[in-house]
């Protein structure tokens, strides 16, 4: 054990382990974050905070995690490089650990044109690579980016990386997991799984180069609401990709909530019979309270306990 | 106040076409007004900003680029270059508040004499309408 | 060569205002060749002033002139007569020339016409592109030749990001984008091995924020 984190620890005893995504709001009040963090404290082992995603002002994410924390969940703290130097980054990471954070997820970050704020200026000091392997540094070497020793208690995280094999070019996308994995990530978020061909055939390239045994992999899946959700990200999020079929399966639906969680669920079944994958990431986008019955149907519940 | 107002219009034309046709309108007999100064030009491709901005500073009510039909420029895309720089011109005048109806661009044939009798008739109708260019209201008083 | 795009005629109209004559200055170097800013534009803009002003009933009085650069002080100098009776000097250089002005004539209420806005070359007549972000510290040897300090829209040593799709950057489907054409150049030079290491944290100092940078030859220096 690198670090004192209970995903870690559920990961490393080979458990398949499950997390989730809580979005800070877009406000001061800590109230919807209780509320999320109380409904799934029982069925995820840990939940993503998000660091202003898609560029949009929220709450930071270390505060957020703090919150969720405090209501019995471990958070992922997310870091992206948009909007804070090195000098920034690593404060924060040195304050988040004194509160007790234990796990980051390292990410460039959605470009600041998708969010509220189009004329930011963005940062991208570092990307996401460096900014693992700066985590890493801190944690194994002791030291900050610029090679200052950091005289006592350096902050000792769990490290996260994302992955999509969604984006192009595709034969490059398992090469850059292994770059993430040498910089130092421990863990692999993907993307949301819809096209379950293009993964399988981005885990066998992952198996291929053994990088399954260095690397624990989730599998992010979004359960969709709508068929109009799922031509949305079909047409308009870059990066992913959404079969024909799914979102014709949604329109069919006489129920296309119910549908949505079905296709989920069968999704998060299969996900577990790949090899290699370690755990499922459920990304509920604004609809938090399916998480539990979907952990529930999908057989992941009980969740185990950490050491 | 009674006098008529002239307007004074200078036209751009090409040797190819619109100068050729106000010449065979002259052969034809054909009446057009003595409003249109034409100006000749071994292609309307080279007009430039300057010249037109010039003709209206030194006075011009109305003035006019005439090249050969699309397709038929003797140096091959002279006009179509023409056409552009005369939008982009009518653009610069609405921006500085200058009437870009004042400023037009036509495509004839040499063979149009008709044509280019036509479109002076048209032109100077329409600055007629617009009146006399607010550049030159002050000289128009002492005149 | 440095891209500038002139403002919209309006902002220049409001800054001399209250300016009865002007001096409208060109420049023979980067933005002739973008057209933006040498003599033709020099004189468009000096007579869009006028027929703006004449059309208020409030003259301006212009004088037109074309540096052969704004970015020498000797050829600033060549203003040195024209400068005497103007309220304002409209420099069409980039934003060095509009300070070299300012700085020759202490007096003098110098204004930018343009828009400085990048390093490119053209790629059409007509169009210009970004191909340099001015960092100090050129990494193209290790980029197959293509800049992703500028190109790429986050500025990534170590890409691409999970943005790129079909070629393009998450930012616009019309932005190629720059890892991809990096990964097939490298690919095509048979160099994709090049791509696993690991890039460093960029070393930002020789780039635009430690105030205004020099370049020295002291060879060349004069006395």
């Amino acid at each position: 054990m690198k670090t004192e984190s209970k995903l870690e620890s559920i990961l490393n005893k080979g458990e398949f382990a499950v997390t989730a995504e809580i979005g800070p709001p877009k406000h001061s009040s800590p109230e919807a974050i209780k509320h999320h963090a109380e409904m799934m404290r029982d069925y995820v082992d840990a939940t993503n905070i998000t660091d202003c995603q898609t560029a949009i002002v929220r709450m930071s994410s270390i505060a957020a995690g703090l919150h969720v924390m405090k209501n019995g969940i471990e958070p992922i703290i997310q870091m992206t490089c948009r909007d804070r130097n090195r000098i920034a980054m690593q404060s924060d990471l040195l304050g988040a650990y004194s509160l007790g954070v234990r796990n980051v997820l390292c990410l460039s970050g959605d470009h600041q044109k998708f969010g509220n704020h189009p004329t930011a200026k963005n940062v991208y000091d570092i990307d996401s690579m460096q900014l693992i392997n700066m985590v890493r540094r801190m944690r194994d070497d002791k030291v900050f980016l610029c090679g200052e020793e950091i005289k006592q208690a350096e902050p000792r995280f769990f490290i996260g990386a994302v992955a999509n094999p969604f984006a192009d070019p595709f034969e490059f996308r398992v090469v850059r997991l292994e770059k993430k994995i040498n910089a130092g990530a421990e863990f692999i978020q993907t993307q949301c799984i819809f096209d379950m061909e293009r993964f399988e055939r981005f885990m066998e390239m992952v198996r291929q180069r053994g990088l399954h045994e260095r690397v624990h992999i989730l599998a992010g899946v979004t359960p969709l609401k709508s068929w109009r959700a799922a031509k949305y990200m079909q047409t308009s999020v870059s990066g992913m990709i959404v079969p024909d079929e799914i979102v014709e399966r949604l329109k069919k639906a006489e129920d296309p909530k119910k549908e949505g969680i079905e296709i989920c669920i069968e999704q998060i079944k299969h996900i577990r019979n790949i090899p290699g994958v370690h755990g499922v990431h459920i990304m509920a986008i604004a609809w938090e309270e399916i998480v539990p019955e979907i952990v529930q149907r999908a057989g992941l519940y009980p969740r185990p306990k950490a050491e | 106040m009674a006098e008529e107002f002239e307007p004074k219009i200078v036209a751009f034309c090409c040797h190819y076409c619109a100068y050729s046709a106000a010449d065979l309108a002259g052969s034809m007999r054909l009446q057009y007004p003595s409003n249109i100064r034409i100006v000749e030009m071994t292609c309307s491709g080279n007009i430039d900003h300057r010249v037109i901005l010039n003709a209206f500073e030194e006075g011009a009510d109305g003035v006019y680029v005439a090249g050969c039909m699309e397709g038929d420029c003797h140096f091959l895309k002279g006009n179509y270059r023409a056409k552009k720089r005369v939008n982009h011109v009518k653009q610069m005048l609405d921006e500085i508040g200058f009437d870009s109806r004042r400023l037009e661009f036509y495509n004839l044939s040499a063979a149009m004499g008709p044509r280019f009798a036509e479109i002076a008739n048209e032109m100077t109708q329409r600055i007629k309408e617009l009146g006399p260019s607010p550049l030159n209201k002050k000289e128009g008083d002492t005149k | 060569m440095i891209i500038a795009q002139q403002k919209p005629i309006q902002e220049i109209a409001e800054m001399v205002k209250d300016c009865r004559k002007v001096l409208v200055v060109g420049c023979a170097g980067c933005v002739t060749v973008c057209l933006s800013g040498g003599e033709k534009e020099t004189e468009i803009l000096a007579s869009e002033l006028r027929i703006m002003r004449q059309l208020q009933e409030n003259p301006l009085e212009t004088v037109t002139f074309v540096c052969t650069r704004q970015c020498d002080p000797e050829y600033i100098a060549m203003l040195d007569n024209l400068v005497e009776d103007v309220d304002a000097v409209i420099s069409l250089a980039c934003g060095v020339g509009v300070q070299y002005i300012a700085e020759r004539y202490p007096s003098k209420w110098v204004l930018p016409a343009q828009n400085t806005n990048f390093i490119g070359g053209s790629i059409e007549h007509g169009v210009w592109e970004e191909r340099c972000g001015m960092c100090g510290n050129c990494i193209l040897h290790l980029t197959g030749g293509i800049c992703p300090i500028i190109r790429c829209s986050k500025s990534i040593l170590n890409g691409p990001c999970g943005g790129s799709q079909y070629g393009k950057c998450e930012v616009s489907k019309d932005t190629p984008c720059a890892w991809q054409l990096i990964y097939d150049r490298m690919q095509s030079l048979g160099k994709l091995d090049k791509l696993l290491e690991l890039q460093p944290p960029k070393d930002w100092s020789t780039s635009r924020d430690g105030g205004p940078r020099k370049a020295v030859r002291e060879d060349v220096i004069i006395g």
